[in-house]
């Protein structure tokens, strides 16, 4: 299955919700406007964007005399993918390069870093995982199943170990070894625990300066989050500086809206979007394709 | 963004000021208001719209309360309805009398919560008198059966693996073992899974039907957006659950999913979960939730949570008194503390009779003035003569006194309080270490509480 077949099975359900109001009637009314927000507010996108583009779409209608729910879909695709902004730089291809993987518990940070290392070693890089997750029972065995898979060697300590030491060591060893890419797993965390944030911000600092290559930290995000997600944005970004995001368990029924929240309300990228259990499923994340696949193009 | 519900309503309802009554379109003005709030939740959008339907139906036909602003009633009305709709304080879990062991199943999407809500379930069953086995059916996600073990070995509560292979099997391996362990009850953690994956749900069925569960409890992530929906209805249509476990609910989600989930499913919420500590697993309040998703804050719990941690250092303060003995400072902070809760005289007038009792002695008279020349004195003190007021000798107290603007006589009294004090946690310490154990150490620790509350103080 290509990139856009996995992606449009997965965003179907959407796009049967928005296609529906663009068939009723191919009339644009009242009724279709306030349908329109329904829709995307349902998707997670948050009342307050969704009503911003609803307003943008419907003054864009008035004043290019949109008058058929067919020619508002394209509309809406472009309004949409506005909305992101543009990755400077992919941190996964452009080598050297260090990356640091902060969320919530459960977001899917340890699955995404083990998935990443399969694929850089498929592309032949020389990649190395760091395993800063020392809190949660068994999280270092788990990155260590997925570095066996992937062929890519784990650096890591005892549970308990101080991360920010961990991940200094895998700086250390990767800077031995001339590692290309260096992947590095830390223990999920609630934004509100202030003291569990402290030390995160520990570790990106220590990591940000003892490293000689760039470093990147990449907020990972579960689709299926609500609008607390731009709490937790927001809350990591203030405390870390992120470079930018990755999304993950898109394939479920849930529509990621929050990740076009969250994005255009920080500006941050949107790296990579997991949209299936296999290795390749985490795909390079593509703005127009993706609001495209929402939205539903020529059906 | 916006804290709280009743402030939104409060700027609305400020034009309407001085107005007797409300119209229809005072209200949907406020109904507006109170779509933004749940939509903020996370509130189901479709749940959303008949629940703002209802509420309105019900405020203009309500008894409007006069004691009430118009904002505070329109409140009052949707706080009330969302309570009800929450449902029961119901976090009993029902397990069958006349069979062992009992089996308690936890299903979930990836992510949201359930091997740590497994164990935490384990530990509070554990705690009730329980012998429970955790069983780690997750056979997908890498070194989960490890965490599992790991978890279990935390709280001691044994964990079966079986082969980790086929789920199926460790399901029903798992009661064979609580069998032979003579465990009465068994917690079987399965693997995260998508409501769409057909394969992964059809496992779930295998091992219900394998293990024919008392009760399923259905793990649900505070922060799950509108898609929760999706989700608990494929998941009830399925494996169909008897309860929901929500987790994550020490972050700062508003949590609208469980009312998206009550509203869709009819399955009641019986837990929450409330950290990462085994012992953070909590009985769901619906009047607490409903104003947690409106916004408005969950003051009781903020007061419990402050309550909590102010007895957990009173505790340690009760323990170290103990060890290095009862100080000067020790004797200030006490009072320091009845200042703040108001005074001795409040703190008198609020304990029924005491006033009378407290007339009828003449000479105890009560007065504030009292704790302030304490203070006084005590500050005029060294750091080593607070830490060790023994040293105090005739001419330390001279300059105390002096110092403090006091004779030496009420110096001399105050450090004989002291004294008594002392000799009291003297006592204390080598009934301690006597009683030795856990049992003394628990003894102990209950008679500083209650010393620590401030009945301790000799005057």
């Amino acid at each position: 299955m290509g990139f856009l077949d996995s992606l449009r099975s997965g965003l179907k359900r959407s796009r049967e919700a928005i296609n529906e109001i663009f068939y009723m009637g191919g009339e644009v009314d009242e009724d279709f406007w306030e349908d329109l927000e329904d829709t995307l507010v349902m998707g997670d996108m948050g009342a307050e964007v969704a009503m911003r583009v609803t307003d943008d779409l419907r003054d864009q209608a008035a004043r290019e005399n949109l008058t058929r729910a067919e020619q508002i879909r394209d509309a809406l695709a472009r309004r949409l993918a506005a909305e992101f902004p543009a990755a400077e730089r992919d941190p996964f291809t452009d080598l050297p390069s260090c990356v640091l993987f902060v969320g919530i518990n459960g977001a899917g940070k340890t699955t995404t870093v083990g998935k990443l290392a399969g694929r850089a070693r498929e592309a032949g890089a020389s990649c190395l995982i760091g395993g800063a997750d020392t809190f949660r029972a068994a999280a270092i065995e788990q990155l260590e199943v997925w570095g066996q898979r992937a062929g890519v060697d784990v650096v890591t300590r005892e549970r308990g170990a101080d991360p920010a030491s961990v991940c200094y060591e895998v700086v250390d060893e990767a800077e031995r070894r001339g590692s290309e890419l260096v992947l590095i797993d830390t223990a999920g965390r609630l934004h509100t625990s202030a003291d569990l944030m402290r030390e995160l911000a520990k570790v990106v600092n220590v990591t940000r300066k003892r490293s000689s290559m760039p470093v990147s930290v990449v907020l990972v995000i579960d689709a299926t989050t609500g609008q607390n997600g731009l709490n937790q944005a927001r809350e990591f970004n203030d405390a870390l500086e992120l470079d930018g995001l990755i999304v993950t368990k898109l394939d479920g029924t849930a529509k990621g809206g929050i990740a076009l929240a969250i994005s255009s309300q920080l500006g941050l990228p949107i790296y990579r979007i997991g949209v299936g259990e296999a290795l390749d499923d985490l795909q390079t994340f593509d703005a127009q394709e993706f609001c495209r696949a929402l939205v539903g193009e020529g059906m | 963004m916006f804290n709280s519900l009743s402030d939104r309503l409060q700027d609305t309802f400020e034009r309407l000021r001085g107005k007797g009554r409300l119209t229809e379109d005072d209200i949907n003005v406020a109904m507006r208001e109170i779509r933004m709030a749940l939509l903020e939740a996370d509130v189901n959008y479709r749940v959303v719209k008949e629940f703002v339907a209802r509420c309105k139906e019900k405020c203009l036909t309500a008894d409007v309360l006069s004691s009430l602003s118009p904002a505070q009633n329109v409140v009052k009305v949707v706080l009330d309805e969302l309570t009800v709709l929450l449902g029961s304080t119901d976090s009993r879990l029902t397990l069958a009398q006349n069979r062992t062991p009992n089996v308690i199943m936890l299903v979930g999407l990836q992510g949201s919560g359930k091997t740590t809500a497994a164990a935490k379930l384990a530990y509070l069953l554990k705690s009730q008198g329980h012998s429970p086995l955790l069983a780690a059916c997750d056979t997908h996600r890498p070194a989960a059966a490890d965490q599992l073990a790991t978890l279990g070995g935390e709280i001691g509560v044994p964990v079966f693996r079986g082969d980790g292979k086929d789920a199926v099997a460790v399901a029903s391996g798992s009661i064979q073992e609580a069998v032979d362990r003579l465990c009465d009850i068994v917690i079987v953690d399965t693997a995260g899974r998508l409501q769409i994956d057909e394969e992964m749900m059809e496992e779930a069925v295998a091992i219900k039907r394998a293990v024919r569960p008392d009760q399923i409890l259905m793990v649900v992530d505070a922060m799950t957006g509108q898609d929760i929906v999706n989700v608990v209805t494929e998941f009830a249509n399925r494996v169909d659950f008897d309860g929901v476990i929500m987790s994550k609910l020490d972050g700062d989600a508003r949590g609208g999913g469980a009312l998206s989930v009550r509203e869709v499913t009819g399955k009641p919420i019986k837990f929450v979960s409330m950290g990462e500590k085994p012992d953070s697993l909590e009985v769901f309040h619906p009047d607490r939730m409903a104003k947690r998703i409106l916004g408005m804050g969950d003051v009781v719990g903020i007061i419990e949570q402050a309550q909590k941690v102010a007895d957990e250092q009173q505790v340690a303060d009760a323990e170290r008194m103990l060890r290095e003995g009862f100080t000067m400072d020790d004797l200030l902070s006490q009072m320091q503390q009845i200042r703040k809760m108001g005074g001795l005289q409040k703190l008198m007038g609020m304990i029924p009779g005491m006033e009378r009792a407290m007339g009828q002695m003449p000479g105890a008279a009560m007065d504030d003035s009292q704790l302030t020349r304490i203070e006084a004195m005590i500050h005029s003190m060294t750091k080593e003569e607070r830490a060790r007021p023994k040293i105090i000798n005739g001419q330390r107290r001279r300059r105390i006194a002096a110092g403090s603007g006091r004779t030496v006589q009420e110096l001399n009294q105050l450090i004989k309080q002291w004294d008594e004090m002392n000799k009291m946690m003297g006592k204390m310490r080598g009934l301690a270490q006597q009683g030795g154990g856990k049992k003394g150490r628990r003894a102990m620790q209950q008679m500083m509480r209650n010393m620590g509350g401030g009945q301790g103080l000799p005057f």
